[in-house]
């Protein structure tokens, strides 16, 4: 039958399985647009093209299937690089698609015409110029695969509208893909049974998760492991929600931010099983001190996050699940049960850690940003899925929420996007329209992409917004005190901060209030138990910070605690 | 840290981004490419791209690792110097004059070299050789009146 380029890629999207789609139209995805309005795919129109790409995210992080956004030409491809390059940081799937001007005009500098291919070429894994209409199925499909397969990322398609335009004969393809296979990485079986014997030798062992175990779907596979070796777990930021926070081997989150125990562990064992973990410098802090004693097995599916920052003993190519996998058919029913008294010693070294570097913090007059994220915690009992903004109230929530599932904790953690939250919870709220989504907030950064309410509202999104009001950008605020003297330049936005209350209701949300400790708990619950969108705004102590902090540059084991503790 | 020229051969896909996506990330990763060569296989829609690298071992297996990470890169292989032959070509023009004529054709005796144009007081040459072997002719010919010269990156078979 003779169909469009527009026909052909909405047909394509749907044969990948697509049901919803991100985007914001314009002059040259008019075809496409056209489309859509016929087609059963959900569309869901956000305000911004930075907000199509974080909710597409957002949706992909939480459900687990490639996020698909679709934006015009120029304007509309350039406003999604930083949703991209957030994407491309934390292995997220994604495919976008970009609108182009008419193959005639490439490169004339014609009306909203940008070089998106050459722009994107450093934050997408991969990228596509459509010059025919006869090549557009094939390269949908070998986006798809791309996104999704090996270590994901973000795929880029650009459309010029005269392909979209053009006619040809189409015949649905046959099942078999036409896509590029990209290399399966097994891992070895002598590494792992190398790796059983250093666990087995292993005196005082820790297990570090990263996203990979998340983006490879193998928490499952891990909390067996786990089960089988008994040894403690830390976790990078972003591989907060593999494992569960309420199991006793968990020791949270490492680095600057991280747990006094989790750093101290991970400073002092013998042994350092990584899964899914690229050693980002917030991790490692100093890497000449990094887990000195350690040996270190590496797990990662892609072979140049191996060796990158920190040399390893022991490297396995290998997606996490693959390597779980097998490890815990060697291990057998009883796995290292042997071992339980010969780790006692270590793991009441961890306990000894884990009192007196309690995470903590003072209340006073003023609400406690911990506090409400404590309490949140409680009030979900830890079964919500909470995006973060970045700075403090990203920090606060992953160190005091308590994650047990996976795919519950959207955050950006490699490229740090403030702005990134609120969208990516609405992303969220679309792929889980039932559960409770929550976006923890700073006021600077909520303000970054405050027109989704808009989009939120619009399509009946419940997602509750829970800003930490300090008046300040805190954390810069918070690295101005330590390091600078106390100068703030340009942090302190207190006055200049819309009233979000009345911001809420301008854009048919529900505004809550309360700068009063003992009201925290009744203002989440209204805000949790109304129908829809809610900001929250608490005013909070204005010059809190996050502790524990390892300064940058400094060793793991060199935190402050910002407290009297006599250590 | 043993730092010396590595010559690595890449397979990719013949298309018209495939060099800039490779030039990309050697300039997003920080590495340095000493030179670059590039043309069809005999297969048209495959291109072998050759590249001399400096850098120590550790690097060069990054380099490697990035390559083969490129979705249109189809295969990198490092290249060994005693399995494989390789050569470099310089086109070089010469001032002379009657007294210095033979020094310069004598001066490049154990080379492959052809004279492509004479006149009275130009000579233009086309040399080629192993990469050491290009060093040394054309050091020789900076001493007898080299005027210009264009080189080629590294072929390798």
């Amino acid at each position: 039958m003779e169909l469009n380029g527009a026909q052909i890629l909405v047909r394509t999207l749907m044969e990948e399985g697509v049901d919803t789609i991100f985007g914001y139209p314009g002059g040259s995805v008019l075809d496409i647009y056209d489309q859509l309005f016929q087609s059963p795919i959900r569309h869901i129109l956000a305000r911004h093209e930075q907000g199509v790409t974080h909710a597409a995210d957002g949706y992909a992080r939480a459900s687990g299937k490639t996020g698909v956004c679709i934006v015009t030409s120029g304007p509309g491809a350039t406003n999604t690089i930083t949703g991209i390059t957030t994407a491309f940081m934390d292995s997220i799937p994604m495919v976008i698609l970009t609108g182009q001007v008419p193959t005639q005009f490439i490169g004339t500098d014609a009306f909203q015409e940008a070089d998106i291919i050459g722009i994107t070429r450093p934050c997408t894994k991969h990228n596509f110029l459509v010059r025919r209409v006869d090549e557009l199925a094939r390269t949908i499909r070998e986006a798809f695969y791309i996104a999704s397969s090996g270590r994901p990322g973000p795929v880029l398609v650009d459309l010029p509208k005269d392909v979209m335009q053009a006619r040809m004969e189409y015949q649905d393809v046959p099942a078999k893909r036409q896509a590029r296979k990209e290399p399966v990485f097994l891992p070895d079986t002598a590494d792992l049974e190398q790796t059983v014997a250093m666990l087995k030798e292993a005196k005082n062992p820790v297990i570090l998760v990263g996203g990979g175990v998340l983006r490879g779907r193998a928490s499952a596979e891990l909390r067996e492991f786990v089960r089988k070796v008994k040894m403690p777990v830390a976790s990078t930021l972003m591989g907060l929600g593999s494992f569960p926070a309420d199991d006793p081997l968990w020791l949270g989150m490492v680095g600057m931010h991280g747990m006094y125990y989790a750093n101290m562990a991970v400073s002092n064992c013998d042994l350092l099983v990584t899964l899914g973990v690229r050693f980002s410098d917030r991790v490692t802090g100093k890497l000449s001190t990094f887990a000195p004693r350690a040996k270190i097995i590496q797990v990662d599916v892609d072979a140049t996050s191996i060796n990158k920052n920190v040399l390893v003993h022991l490297p396995i190519v290998s997606d996490c699940k693959s390597a779980l996998v097998q490890l815990n058919t060697m291990l057998g029913n009883n796995g290292l049960e042997d071992l339980r008294e010969s780790r006692k010693q270590w793991l009441d070294q961890i306990e000894t850690w884990r009192v007196e570097g309690a995470l903590t913090y003072t209340r006073g007059e003023l609400i406690k940003p911990q506090m409400v994220i404590e309490t949140l915690n409680r009030l979900t009992r830890g079964d919500a899925i909470i995006a973060t903004e970045v700075g403090q109230n990203q920090m606060w929530t992953a160190q005091f929420y308590r994650f047990n599932e996976p795919n519950t904790f959207l955050t950006s953690g490699g490229l740090g996007t403030m702005g990134y939250g609120f969208p990516a919870a609405i992303g969220a709220q679309v792929a889980f329209p039932d559960r409770l989504v929550v976006d923890i907030a700073g006021d600077g950064s909520i303000q970054m992409n405050i027109q989704e309410l808009a989009t939120a509202v619009k399509h009946n999104l419940p997602v509750k917004i829970v800003i930490l009001n300090n008046g300040y950008l805190g954390m810069v605020r918070q690295w101005q005190e330590l390091f600078y003297e106390k100068r703030y330049s340009h942090t302190n936005i207190s006055g200049q901060v819309p009233d979000f209350v009345k911001l809420a209701e301008a854009y048919g949300a529900l505004g809550l209030r309360t700068a009063d400790p003992d009201e925290v708990e009744s203002v989440l619950k209204k805000g949790i138990e109304a129908s829809g969108p809610v900001i929250m705004d608490f005013l909070v102590e204005p010059e809190e910070k996050v502790y524990p902090m390892v300064n940058p540059g400094a060793a793991l084991t060199e935190m402050q605690l910002g407290r009297e503790t006599g250590l | 840290m043993n730092v010396r020229n590595h010559t690595i051969s890449l397979l990719v896909k013949n298309k018209p981004d495939v060099l800039a996506r490779i030039s990309g990330i050697l300039s997003a990763k920080g590495f340095n490419i000493e030179n670059i060569s590039a043309n069809v296989t005999m297969n048209p829609d495959i291109t072998k791209i050759t590249m001399v690298a400096k850098g120590d071992t550790a690097t060069i297996v990054k380099i490697e690792k990035e390559m083969k990470k490129l979705i249109d890169v189809i295969d990198v292989i490092r290249v060994k110097e005693k399995n494989a032959i390789q050569r470099e070509m310089a086109l070089v023009r010469v001032k002379i004059n009657r007294k210095t004529r033979d020094d310069v054709t004598k001066s490049l005796d154990s080379l492959q070299c052809r004279i492509l144009d004479e006149s009275s007081d130009r000579l233009l040459l086309e040399i080629t050789g192993e990469t050491g072997e290009i060093d040394q002719a054309l050091t020789s010919l900076e001493a007898l009146g080299m005027e210009d010269m264009s080189r080629s990156g590294v072929v390798v078979l």
